[in-house]
Parts: structure tokens; sequence; C-alpha cells
């Protein structure tokens, strides 16, 4: 039985975390709630009398607080642990193509070394590729749904394998009744109208990445001679967006700590005509000078609530803009079994090097003792695939007594293991941000609702 | 209610039950790739 409450931009909220129940309640039932340990009785509590209420609002306050109780939408019981059986080992339905290991931008805060994965820079062959699709082909058994990331460094510098990879997929649809969904990261440095056209027909989704102001995205993503590259790209962006329709894409953003106003980053995008945003925290060692730490948090906390406040406004004008973590429907999210299982690497999903090596995902290559596979051999560890299996909402002690567990899902495997040295010991900073972010978007719902 | 409003069906338990299809979309080919976040993924038969 878990619930968690907390006040926000004047709302009060109640989480009710084994049914997903979200209650907006007043002060009265705020109050009683943090006084109450279940199993509730039918009759008031004398002690709640002692809140600065009438006893009759007490009452009436008491007996909605009874009635949610016994529809099971407070201080639902947790009885997820029979759903053991399905964390297990799954098919592979769900791959990230690292397409080049070499990029044209020198970004400061790069995880992957600026393109090179900390093991030179090279770039994927197409037979290599077609390859990766056989072995995903063969990896994803039943499953229909099949999705192919291609990822970097910068994909772009090796267009050409791209477009020979999807051709071959899709002959491949058919005969083996997959529905390949293709995406591509990219810094766009090398976009043009024939390659705009292409990503706009082939690719289900497209991240775009970008700083936001031009100020904050020239000081962290520079080109090779250390100019800037916002002015390059955004043309490109802007062109490719419009071209889009109403196909998926996102601008994707880094922030660190010399831009904890990144809600003025959000605001650039709009006011440039992007919808579709996705601004993330640098995930970084904290011995850089741009990166995020614990002391930060209040200020980034601050920024989140600020954002938040503005989409709410702007959505009560009529102005649109989707911001990827505020994102949640809270009645046609995933399924329970999704969000227990999390990220799925390292079993649902995986990374392909160039070489044609199999890790977990993008964050584990580089370091060979996450090697799981490779595609001469067309087979993978199934121990480490096991491993990852078990990686769940509820073989992680510290997330199964979190609220925040059918939300994020366990964290970032990788992440984990990075900063805890375990993949199942989550990452504090992490979860005190998503925590963070997740309060927000149930606050927004709450506040788009009235 | 006067004093509760509640914002959804609370139907995750129902969804444990039924769900677990796996072919919805991994969470990282979103458009996160160094943070997790499932919850705001789409499930693959509500559209």
């Amino acid at each position: 039985m878990m619930i968690h409450q907390y006040k926000l931009n004047g709302y009060n909220i109640v989480m009710d975390i084994h049914s997903g129940a979200i209650h907006v309640v007043d002060d009265i039932v705020y109050d009683i709630i943090e006084k109450l340990t279940p199993p509730l009785a039918d009759n008031c509590p004398e002690e709640l009398y002692a809140l600065a209420y009438s006893k009759e609002d007490i009452d009436q306050a008491y007996a909605e607080v009874l009635e949610l109780y016994k529809a099971e939408q407070l201080f639902t019981q947790d009885d997820y642990a029979r759903f053991d059986k399905l964390m297990t080992v799954s098919p592979i339905k769900s791959m990230c193509l690292h397409i080049a290991h070499d990029c044209n931008l020198r970004c400061k805060y790069c995880f992957a070394d600026t393109g090179s994965y900390q093991g030179g820079r090279s770039i994927m062959t197409a037979e290599t590729g077609k390859k990766a699709i056989d072995f995903l082909i063969k990896h994803s058994y039943g499953r229909r749904n099949l999705e192919v990331d291609f990822f970097g460094g910068e994909p772009l510098l090796n267009f050409g394998a791209v477009k020979e990879i999807v051709e071959y997929a899709r002959s491949k649809e058919k005969e083996h009744n997959k529905v390949f969904r293709f995406t591509l990261t990219t810094n766009g440095v090398l976009l043009d109208d024939e390659k705009i056209d292409y990503i706009n027909k082939e690719m289900s989704n497209i991240v775009i990445s970008c700083d936001g102001r031009p100020e904050v995205h020239d000081r962290m993503r520079p080109r090779v001679d250390g100019s800037g590259s916002y002015n390059s790209i955004m043309p490109k962006f802007k062109k490719l967006v419009e071209k889009r329709g109403d196909k998926e894409y996102y601008i994707r953003a880094t922030f660190t700590k010399y831009n904890k106003d990144f809600t003025e980053d959000v605001l650039h995008f709009y006011n440039e005509g992007f919808e579709q945003i996705s601004i993330e925290p640098v995930v970084t060692d904290p011995k850089h000078p741009y990166a995020l730490t614990e002391e930060d948090l209040p200020e980034v906390f601050a920024e989140y609530d600020r954002l938040a406040a503005k989409l709410i406004e702007m959505r009560k004008n009529g102005e649109f803009f989707n911001f990827f973590h505020f994102m949640i429907d809270l009645d046609q999210g995933p399924c329970a079994i999704k969000r227990l299982r999390g990220c799925g690497c390292g079993n649902e999903y995986v990374a392909i090097t160039p070489d044609g090596e199999v890790y977990p995902c993008h964050q584990f290559v580089g370091n060979p003792q996450w090697k799981m596979g490779d595609l001469d051999s067309m087979e993978v560890n199934l121990a480490t695939k096991e491993t990852f299996a078990r990686s769940t909402v509820y073989g992680k002690d510290e997330c199964r007594e979190c609220w925040a567990k059918f939300y994020c899902s366990g964290g970032c495997n990788a992440a984990n293991m990075q900063y805890r040295g375990n993949i199942l010991k989550p990452f504090k900073l992490a979860c005190d941000l998503e925590k963070k972010r997740v309060e927000c978007a149930i606050m927004i719902q709450a506040a788009l609702a009235e | 209610m006067k004093h509760i409003k509640t914002l959804n069906q609370a139907n995750l338990k129902e969804t444990a039950v039924k769900g677990g299809c796996g072919e919805c979309q991994a969470s990282c080919q979103s458009a996160c790739k160094t943070s997790c976040t499932v919850a705001n993924q789409k499930c693959e038969h509500k559209k």
C-alpha cells in the first residue's frame, strides 16, 4: 500500500501508486490522508477531529476517502509480485544501429567520446547493417513491430549505408511478417533536400539535436574547428519539420549547469516553429564544470516548475508545444508489465557497433566487458540477457519501495552501472530529477482538467 | 464528490493482467537516449 501526496502550483495531489489512480483533493482531504494508515475503519478515527476543520467537514471528507479506499483507488495493495514470471528473457525487437562511430561536431558533453566510443573512429558497412537486420529478424521471433534507430556518432556521415539498410529491411518485411519502424538521430550538419525527403519518407520518428538558444547551443556543440554550428543547422531543421507534416519528430536538447534556465530554450524552439520538444539533463562525471550535481537540484526543480506553469498558461491560450518529459496519458499509457520491465535494454533492446558487436544498449558500447554477442555468430549471450531481464522495478530493492516506480520504471541501467557500479542500484541524481518531472507532469494534467 | 476529483480510471492492475504483449516502442527509441522515461510511451493497442 503506497501513496504519494504533494502540493504544487496550488494543486493538492494524491497518487495511489498500485492502482495508478490520481486524485486532486482539497486541503481537508489532503490533511486527513496524511494522518491515515490502512486498513481504514468504517467510522472516522477520533484523532482526525484534532484537525482544524469542523466535525461535519471532517466526517464528510472521511466518507469520500473511505469510498475511494473501498473502490481500490486509495491505499491499494501491492500484488504485482505475481507477475514476476513475465520478467524473463524476451525476443529482441528494438535495435540501436551505430551506423557511424565518427562525428562532425565536438560536443563537449558527448557520452560517446565525440563519436568514437573510446574505440577509434569507424563507420558501419552496409553489409554489416544488413546482417544486423537479419540478426533482428532472427531474434525477434513472434514480435511483429521492429524498431531500428540509426545512431552514432553522426549517422548522416554514412547515409548511403542507411539507405541500403532501409531498403534491405523493407525487402524482408513481407516474407517474415515484420513491420520495421526506422528512426534517426542527427546533428543536422549534413542535411540537404535529398536527405530531408528521404528521412521524411522512411523514418517514423526523427530526433534532431539542438540545445536551444544560439549561444547555449554553440557553447557546447562546436564544430571540429571550434566554430559554432547553430546557424548552419537551424534552417535545415526548420525545413525538415515543415516538410514532415504530421509525422513524429523531436527537437532534442541537452541542458547543463550552464543553462539551468532551460525554459528559455524551450521557448526559443517554440518561437522558431518547433512543437515537439525534449530537453534532457546532461549525464556526466561530476568532475566536469558543466555537470549537474546535487547542489543544482533546487534551481533545476524550480525551472521545471516554471516550465510547467508556462506550458499550462500557453495551452490555456491555445498555444501548443509538447515537452517530452511532461507527456503523460493517465488512462492510455503503457501497461503495468511494460512499466515493470523498464527500458528493456539488454533484453528487448540492443545496440550494434560498426564492427558488428552486440551490446545491451548504446550507453554500454565501449565497455568490452558488456559485449553480449556479435553478428558473426548471430548469437547473444543468454546469461547477459537474463541479467537484464531481471533488472526490473521489482528486481531493484530501492525501486520497489519508490512511489515513482510505475513512471520511471527503474531508471537507466547504464547510468546505474556508471555511477553506482551495479545495474540494480538506481542513480539518485537521475531519480530526483525524474520524480520532479513526474510531479510536474501530473500537476499539468490536473490543471488542464479544469 | 465534493472534496476529491479523480483524474483517471485507475486501471493499472487491469493492464497488468491484460498487458505485456511487447509490441510497443522501446523508450530509448523515442527521444530519450540518456534518461529512462517509460510512462510517457504509448500502448500499441490504444490509439
